[in-house]
């Protein structure tokens, strides 16, 4: 049994099913990276798991518990973390307090995993007085991921972490991701950067039209000739 | 609201069942406290109706928050004092010329301030501009102050201000309109296509500053003096010409009516005809403004703002066209106003009476449904009158267990304030339960 | 000689009055611009609540009078603070479970809520009026001056007078306290990060585990003790008159405006620029112009604007921002 395991997703927003029967995986300590091209429901698949889309059916388990019927803070308690796309941080407040945001929910004391950010993204340390609206997108993204650490999650999700970054500061995200899934976090991930996202994906999901098309290894998709005529663009 | 009625069979009884409900609780009025009373109530409530369908134009058809509603009313009531009252002799040549002079050199200011303020920049733009305008408001109130002083000092028991140009009284209600409709021009301007809850701010503003304005220019309207007398529209008659009239009161007699009453009856009723044609007028010219494209964008504006700016309208436009139309009917509600009470007093503004209880008329009787604002404007206003007579009674029922004594006798003297709660109640009641009001759009 | 006598008659005539004032409109301004960082509307019963919180106190001080008991020098009306904090707080709470709640709920659009906030205004003007009337009220008592004129003559042997009331110390006073508990509680507590949070995204704060319901309670009882104070100081300064307190909405609002809404910082530096403003604006510089330019004696008062019209002061720096810079001096939230 994988730790999360969301099979047979099907559901929308309004009448119409932007999911039909989509089935996610993650092992613990793995990457899985979801790709597939625009309006394939890839951020939509994500949310489902996270809660935040009405299903009609499928069910979604952690840990081997049913979480199916959980709202998203709730999930957030059994240890899920999730990084928005877009207005991930609060920007009037400094890294430090972001940060420590991230930490609301815990009663204990945070701030072992609050170095633990810091030694992961050490220019936040060096920024942590600085308000968050005010850091560049790449260390606004370590700030997104860095709070969503903060409560110690077993499952991160990233919405795309890469989106409008340059590639030099993208190629620093994946390394960090690959640190933090070597922690013994499993990831998933929705990412338009497909090719750079599956070298460093244990498992692949390529979304069409909110249906499974292939689910591979990473290494396995990028070599399916397929998916690169397709998908990866030759 | 949750009962699954559809538009039908029922929601077409709803305004005529409604509008006899109204009419009931007139006649039930007319024959307890007697119809000068009745009329009295009817008269003013549609004049309140009328100031209703302005504000509806704003908030109901386009969603526009205006918190002023008063500040236009009093522009609009400075029409009929300017324009048919009979004008103070000597007043114009004593300073009339030089107040208009004054009012020149501050447009002219501030228009050259703007040229500057376009053409130049940096330092240079900032001297030259705050040096325009510093000159222009020495010079304005060098020409301003004198002609003030000499128009105050012309007989200032009686007049002491530049009095009108004797017109018809008739012409001084599109006037008013227009005064309303220029100020809600600049005001919107500004304010327009901003956050919506800062237009009414702004025009929050604007009304303390309009009737602040009223209060304190002498030259202008006598300030808290008054202005008395002013003329009645034509065709309305005064009671002392028709009880003099062998004829009329021949008339009342053969009615079994004194003439005295009859008179007073007489005129409010001439009033009330003049009110309905207005109104008439008003709601055709609505009714056929609304059925045109351009009042079909103006409700798909305001159903949903960013898909009809994504599909090129301009939003902030459409809304500065409605938001000034609005205004104008205020506007004439107000010289109306004047010309029924037959007199200016600037302390009589209150922004609960004239700015926000029209709100209520319009939110109850059914944001964006004109008929629902004639019935808001005559009901609220009839609850409003009520709720005034009524408060004391209920209070000294309340107050009866409660020994005489100084809490016995302050809740006494609370009831009058009874009204607002009533009004504050009912709002938020309509607010939550039935947001579309009495009679809901179509 | 004649400049030091110009300068007391501006400090006297001018920064006195008008930092009372600007601290006043400061606290007030505050409370708006919570309001709407946190439930995101423009709160019209502000005024009304800011009349309510002082009537209560007015009461209570009545209370205390007749019971004999006073504070000394300083106003009764400063020990009856906190039970008109405590009844406006109630009150607020009430009023969000009552009606904002269920606007919150259906995510009504911030116009929708400021229409209900008139509907609220209506309730709670009655309620004042019902508590107080409507008549105008001086409640202070205690040491009237901190240095009267004699004083100041004896000290300093100016020919121009200059007088500082007790009230006006205890206005700025009292306000920099609340200020300081307010920065420290927003900047220091964990409840007062998370309102932070929850004004700078309300999504992620919910993804946080923030509790909005806590945030709001919260913030109405914060709203609620900074209208009591900022009511009770202008009632304590001026007088107490429950229509003036719905006339102060749109100083205000400027006040809010002007620094950004939202900003709580912008707040009170928008309450002195409009205070300065207006008084500045309004005070009749013929006495200082006297003593500066020697040998003249001018015919009006040099005043620039009737103080009738100081509304208009704040109307036209409003007016202003909202052309030239409609996010505030400081960077408010949203235009």
């Amino acid at each position: 049994m994988s730790y999360l395991n969301a099979s047979e997703m099907t559901g929308g927003y309004g009448k119409a099913d932007i999911l039909h029967s989509c089935t996610l995986t993650v092992e613990r300590g793995q990457i899985a990276v979801i790709v597939g091209p625009n309006g394939a429901g890839k951020s939509t698949a994500m949310k489902a798991v996270f809660g935040m889309l009405p299903l009609r059916a499928g069910r979604v388990t952690l840990d081997g518990e049913d979480i199916t019927t959980l709202s998203p803070q709730d999930r957030v308690k059994k240890g899920m973390g999730f990084v928005p796309q877009v207005n991930n941080v609060f920007p009037t407040m400094s890294v430090e307090e972001n940060l420590e945001m991230g930490a609301f929910i815990r009663d204990d004391d945070f701030r072992t995993t609050m170095e633990q950010v810091f030694d992961l993204f050490p220019i936040l340390k060096e920024k942590r007085r600085q308000n968050a609206g005010e850091l560049s997108g790449g260390q606004r993204q370590q700030v997104a991921v860095g709070r969503a650490l903060m409560t110690k999650p077993k499952l991160l999700m990233l919405d795309e972490p890469t989106a409008g970054v340059s590639p030099i500061v993208m190629d620093e995200l994946f390394d960090r991701i690959i640190e933090v899934a070597r922690t013994g976090i499993s990831i998933l991930m929705v990412e338009q950067n497909a090719r750079q996202a599956l070298e460093i994906a244990d498992k692949g999901y390529v979304l069409v039209q909110g249906a499974n098309k292939y689910t591979d290894t990473g290494q396995a998709l990028l070599a399916d000739p397929e998916v690169r005529r397709t998908f990866l663009g030759g | 609201m949750s009962t699954a009625r559809q538009p039908g069979e029922a929601s077409r009884l709803r305004a005529p069942l409604f509008f006899a409900i109204m009419t009931a609780l007139i006649v039930i009025e007319g024959l307890t406290s007697g119809w000068n009373s009745a009329l009295g109530i009817v008269n003013m409530g549609l004049l309140s109706a009328i100031m209703a369908l302005g504000v509806n134009m704003q908030w109901g058809y386009a969603g526009l928050f205006n918190a002023g509603a008063m500040g236009f009313l009093a522009l609009g009531g400075i029409a009929p004092v300017l324009i048919s009252m009979p004008p103070t002799p000597g007043a114009f040549a004593a300073g009339g010329f030089a107040i208009m002079a004054a009012f020149a050199v501050a447009i002219i200011a501030v228009l050259a301030a703007i040229w500057l303020y376009r053409n130049l920049a940096g330092r240079a733009r900032a001297l030259a501009v705050a040096g325009v305008l510093i000159a222009g408001f020495f010079l304005y109130r060098a020409i301003f102050d004198p002609a003030v002083s000499a128009i105050e000092a012309i007989n200032p028991s009686a007049a002491g201000n530049l009095g009108g140009l004797g017109l018809p009284t008739l012409v001084s209600w599109p006037v008013g309109a227009l005064l309303a409709a220029g100020a809600a021009w600049l005001v919107g301007k500004t304010a327009l296509g901003l956050r919506s809850d800062y237009l009414a701010i702004a025009t929050l503003g604007i009304a303390e500053i309009l009737v602040a304005v009223l209060k304190n220019e002498q030259w202008l309207d006598r300030g808290v003096l008054n202005v008395n007398g002013i003329p009645r529209p034509w065709p309305v008659p005064y009671e002392i010409d028709l009880q003099n009239s062998a004829e009329f009161v021949a008339k009342a007699q053969a009615w079994g009516i004194d003439p005295q009453t009859a008179s007073t009856l007489t005129v409010k009723f001439a009033f009330l005809a003049l009110f309905v044609v207005v109104i008439l007028a008003l709601i055709w010219l609505t009714e056929m403004a609304l059925k045109s494209p351009w009042g079909r964008m103006m409700r798909a504006i305001r159903d949903n703002e960013i898909s009809a700016a994504a599909m090129g309208k301009n939003v902030t436009r459409r809304h500065l066209q409605i938001f000034v139309l609005g205004s104008a009917v205020i506007g004439l509600a107000g010289a109306m106003m004047i010309s029924l009470d037959g007199q200016m007093t600037p302390t009589s503004y209150n922004p609960l009476r004239y700015t926000f209880l029209i709100l209520v008329m319009v939110i109850v009787g059914g944001s964006g449904n004109n008929w629902g604002s004639i019935l808001g404007g005559v009901l609220i206003w009839y609850v409003w009158v009520k709720a005034g007579d009524w408060g004391p009674d209920i209070m000294s029922v309340l107050a009866s267990p409660i020994p005489d004594g100084a809490f016995h006798d302050h809740m006494i003297r609370s009831a009058p304030h009874m009204r607002m709660l009533v009004m504050g109640v009912i709002l938020l009641a309509v607010l939550r339960f039935s947001p579309r009001g009495l009679l809901p759009e179509k | 000689m004649e400049l030091v006598n110009a300068l007391v008659a501006i400090t006297n005539y001018v920064i006195i009055p008008a930092t009372a004032y600007g601290a006043q409109l400061a606290l007030g301004a505050l409370g708006v611009t919570l309001i709407y960082s946190i439930l995101r509307f423009s709160n019209f019963a502000h005024g009304d609540t800011m009349a309510f919180g002082t009537g209560v106190v007015i009461l209570v001080t009545w209370g205390f009078q007749s019971l004999g008991i006073s504070f000394g020098p300083l106003p009764t009306a400063l020990l009856a603070l906190p039970f008109g904090i405590l009844a406006t707080a109630a009150l607020m709470l009430g009023t969000d479970k009552v009606v904002y709640q269920y606007y919150r709920k259906v995510r009504a659009a911030p116009v929708v809520m400021v229409m209900v906030s008139v509907g609220v205004m209506f309730v709670m003007n009655a309620l004042t009026r019902f508590l107080i009337g409507v008549d105008q009220i001086n409640f202070d008592d205690g040491a009237r001056f901190v240095i009267n004129a004699r004083q100041w003559r004896e000290m300093t042997g100016l020919a121009e007078p200059l007088t500082l009331r007790s009230t006006q110390v205890i206005t700025v006073v009292t306000a920099i306290i609340t200020v300081a508990i307010l920065f420290w509680f927003l900047n220091r507590t964990r409840t007062g990060k998370s309102m932070r949070a929850f004004s700078d995204n309300e999504d992620l704060a919910l993804l946080s585990g923030i509790d909005p319901n806590k945030v709001v309670a919260v913030t109405w009882i914060i709203t609620g003790a900074l209208a009591t104070i900022a009511g009770t100081l202008y009632g304590l300064d001026k007088s107490f008159k429950a229509f003036t307190y719905f006339q102060l909405l749109l100083p205000i609002f400027a006040s809010a405006i002007v620094g950004g809404i939202g900003n709580p910082v912008g707040a009170i530096a928008g309450g002195f620029v409009i205070s300065f403003s207006e008084v500045g604006l309004t005070y009749a510089w013929k006495k200082v112009a006297t003593y500066l330019i020697p040998n003249w004696e001018p015919d009006g008062l040099v005043q620039l604007l009737s103080t009738d019209y100081k509304y208009a002061v704040s109307f036209t720096i409003l007016i202003l921002v909202l052309i030239f810079k409609p996010t505030g001096l400081f960077k408010g939230k949203i235009v």
